[in-house]
């Protein structure tokens, strides 16, 4: 699908844990490829990610978590943007996760987990192609 | 990426050099000329188009060292165990006392850190080293609703001095040192360890170990940090000032290059901006009053030990020789302990892959390798599987084996400093120390450390430093085996699995504990801290601050008023730092 629309990307730490040199290293490469990004800053709560990318208007939810808090977050963040009418936005996880936890997240709506070791390039062209236009909730 | 080492241009090549660059060089050169290790392109390609090598830190390598690079004209490296102690700071070096294996070791309760603890000691580690959980390390108690997710995950849950005992329990604290990695609680979790030192009859002047405590490191790069500046930097030098009265034995401080390197600084830039920590620790002791030979001696430092191994011998190497200079030039310090810099190195854990983790064990063994050419007082080993999760018993072991394979049977302690004397590395040793110095200024300019935390500058130079690196691994420039060549098909190995129990029991045991303990207890000790807490503390030679935290921390500590409790209560007066976003 050829993007037609500027994509908007929140990326966010949430949680306790203050190693953000993936999230930023994204959010340049997120901008270089021509996105626009915002970076929520460290210790977001899900209550406070979900808001900023309402009020933010993206069309896709980054997420970094390296501290093994992501069956506690995730959920709440899905649950959160079903509420708000949001869950059309693409919601991607980068970080530290176990092989045995990938099929659940993904069962909750994450659309892609990136690991270690990912390119940037993948991570680029797979928001490009899948996220999308955000739809007026009704 | 400019060159560190501007003596290149000043290079006075010998005759025999220039005849052999004509006679022997130039043809081998045109026969074949020399290829980049990685894609030919960017940091690997000069202005003409030949190949550039280059450390991973981007300073650019030489085809050949020749006595023409030494330091200057008749060099010869200083004698181990004497000033400036580049070749180290005991004369007889690892043949006296080889390097101390210091395992990091922490995961979810007390009481499976505590059998973990003496797995290690058993299999020949000798010393400890804690990591504690997120929750403790941001000061939260496990029941917190901060803590949802995250309780025994990275580290040990430490929630309050039952959860201390129990960590130690059956390992005799007199005979094995202790290493805490712990930063914006950490005066509360070492009252923790003195009161459990103290119920087991261990004489506080007996103790050994080492208090991480480096909250300037956490504003630059590890990010765990509760209180703003000021107030940080008064608990560390309240740290200070009571070890050097109660702990003489024990490091208040570990002061902390690893995390920079790991955020993703150059080697050069963990140096100086390290070093640099230590320098603004020491101006706020001494404004405080203290006399430096007093507290200096137990200043100790913690590096990262990373790929490039020739580069990282260099920086261990001017490290010493830089804080020689420091401590008696800066600071016009007399005692020769305080002259003297001791280091703790881990390898670099952001080198490790996920990828065929496997290989991670021939990484480990080369950075370890470089930690003890650098001269480490003590090292720590990451396990294969580090870039996955916390490590397994096995990844544990043969992590531990590493070091003493290096200690056993490599023969690298046999000698002193045995690359001393190299032109390679006494080159790279030089150019780091005069790398480090122009930081110096640049900081200084700047009026301080905290000033350019403030203004965001250690901050951006490790932004743009890890983004281009990561650009340069793209573009296969930087090959990372495994990941970006050298790529299979596998299956993910077993790893070490925290579930959500952890945060239960902490839970269910501090429910008991609030109710066992004097309640009342706890809110006057709390009180009493706040008010401490909230005085300018003034010291006067020999004698402590009044309103030094220590022993109001120690009284919560007694009382059994929890981590977070007692953070709380030093939120109440300091508040909370919220940092400015750069990215």
């Amino acid at each position: 699908m050829t993007e037609t629309f500027p994509i908007r990307v929140l990326v966010a730490k949430p949680g306790l844990d203050g190693h953000d040199r993936g999230a930023k290293v994204i959010a340049r490469a997120l901008r270089d490829a021509g996105m626009e990004v915002i970076y929520t800053g460290l210790r977001q709560t899900p209550e406070m990610i979900v808001n900023a990318a309402v009020q933010e208007d993206v069309n896709c939810i980054g997420l970094s978590i390296l501290s093994g808090a992501h069956n506690a977050i995730v959920p709440r963040i899905m649950t959160l943007l079903k509420d708000r009418g949001a869950d059309d936005i693409l919601v991607i996880l980068g970080g530290t996760i176990p092989e045995q936890d990938i099929a659940g997240l993904k069962a909750q709506g994450v659309a892609a987990i990136f690991g270690p070791g990912t390119s940037l390039e993948t991570t680029v062209t797979f928001i490009r192609e899948n996220a999308k236009p955000r739809s007026i909730p009704t | 990426m400019k060159t560190v080492d501007k003596a290149q241009s000043t290079r006075q090549p010998s005759a025999e050099e220039q005849r052999w660059e004509q006679q022997v060089l130039e043809p081998a050169l045109r026969k074949s000329p020399e290829r980049a290790i990685g894609a030919p392109t960017g940091v690997n390609r000069d202005e003409d188009g030949h190949a550039r090598f280059t450390t991973i830190s981007g300073t650019e390598v030489e085809r050949l060292y020749t006595e023409a690079d030494l330091p200057e004209k008749n060099f010869v490296p200083a004698l181990p165990g004497e000033p400036p102690y580049t070749r180290g700071i005991h004369a007889t070096g690892y043949r006296g006392k080889l390097w101390t294996m210091r395992q990091f070791s922490g995961f979810a309760s007390p009481e499976e850190t505590n059998e973990r603890y003496k797995y290690l000691l058993g299999a020949g580690g000798s010393g400890l080293s804690v990591a504690f959980d997120l929750p403790t390390l941001m000061g939260y108690d496990s029941d917190a609703p901060e803590s949802e997710g995250e309780v025994g995950k990275c580290g040990v849950a430490i929630d309050s001095l039952e959860d201390m005992e129990i960590l130690f329990q059956g390992i005799d604290l007199e005979k094995t040192s202790v290493s805490m990695t712990i930063n914006s609680p950490a005066s509360v979790l070492w009252a923790m360890y003195l009161v459990v030192a103290e119920e087991k009859g261990a004489n506080w002047k007996n103790l050994s170990g080492t208090l991480q405590n480096d909250i300037l490191k956490e504003y630059i790069a590890q990010k765990e940090y509760i209180f703003p500046p000021a107030p940080s930097m008064r608990l560390v030098v309240d740290t200070f000032e009571f070890g050097s009265l109660a702990t003489p034995r024990f490091n208040p401080i570990s002061i902390s290059g690893y995390h920079i390197r790991e955020a993703g600084s150059t080697s050069l830039q963990e140096l100086a901006f390290t070093l640099y920590d230590g320098i603004e620790y020491i101006e706020w002791a001494v404004r405080r009053g203290l006399n430096v030979d007093d507290f200096a001696p137990r200043l100790s430092f913690f590096f990262n030990s990373h790929n490039d191994f020739f580069e990282e011998i260099g920086k261990f190497r001017a490290a010493r020789s830089i804080w020689y200079r420091t401590m008696t030039e800066r600071f016009g310090a007399k005692s020769e302990r305080s002259h003297k810099l001791r280091f703790h190195t881990q390898t670099a854990g952001v080198s490790l892959t996920a990828q065929q983790p496997m290989n991670n064990i021939a990484r480990t063994a080369i950075q370890a390798l470089a930690a003890v050419l650098g001269g480490t007082q003590s090292l720590h080993t990451d396990g294969f599987d580090e870039a996955l999760a916390l490590p397994t018993e096995d990844a544990a072991r043969i992590a531990l084996r590493t070091q003493q394979i290096l200690a056993f049977e490599s023969g690298v302690a046999n000698t002193v400093d045995p690359l001393g004397g190299s032109y390679f590395v006494e080159n790279m040793t030089a150019a780091m120390e005069r790398g480090a110095f122009e930081y110096f200024a640049k900081l200084d300019a700047m009026g301080g450390m905290v000033k350019a935390i403030e203004q965001g500058y250690p901050q951006k130079e490790i932004a743009e430093s890890s983004y281009q690196y990561q650009r340069a691994v793209e573009a296969k420039e930087k090959i990372i085996v495994g990941v970006n060549d050298f790529v299979i098909d596998e299956p993910s190995p077993e790893i070490l699995y925290i579930g959500e129990t952890v945060r239960e029991q902490q839970t269910k045991k501090l429910a008991l504990l609030r109710s066992r303990r004097s309640n009342e207890a706890v809110e006057r000790t709390l009180d009493a801290l706040r008010h401490a807490a909230a005085q300018e503390p003034k010291a006067e030679r020999g004698c402590m601050s009044e309103a030094n935290t220590m022993p109001f921390i120690l009284d919560c500590v007694r009382a059994y008023a929890t981590v977070g409790e007692i953070c709380a209560a030093l939120r109440d007066v300091y508040g909370t730092y919220t940092e400015t976003n750069i990215a």
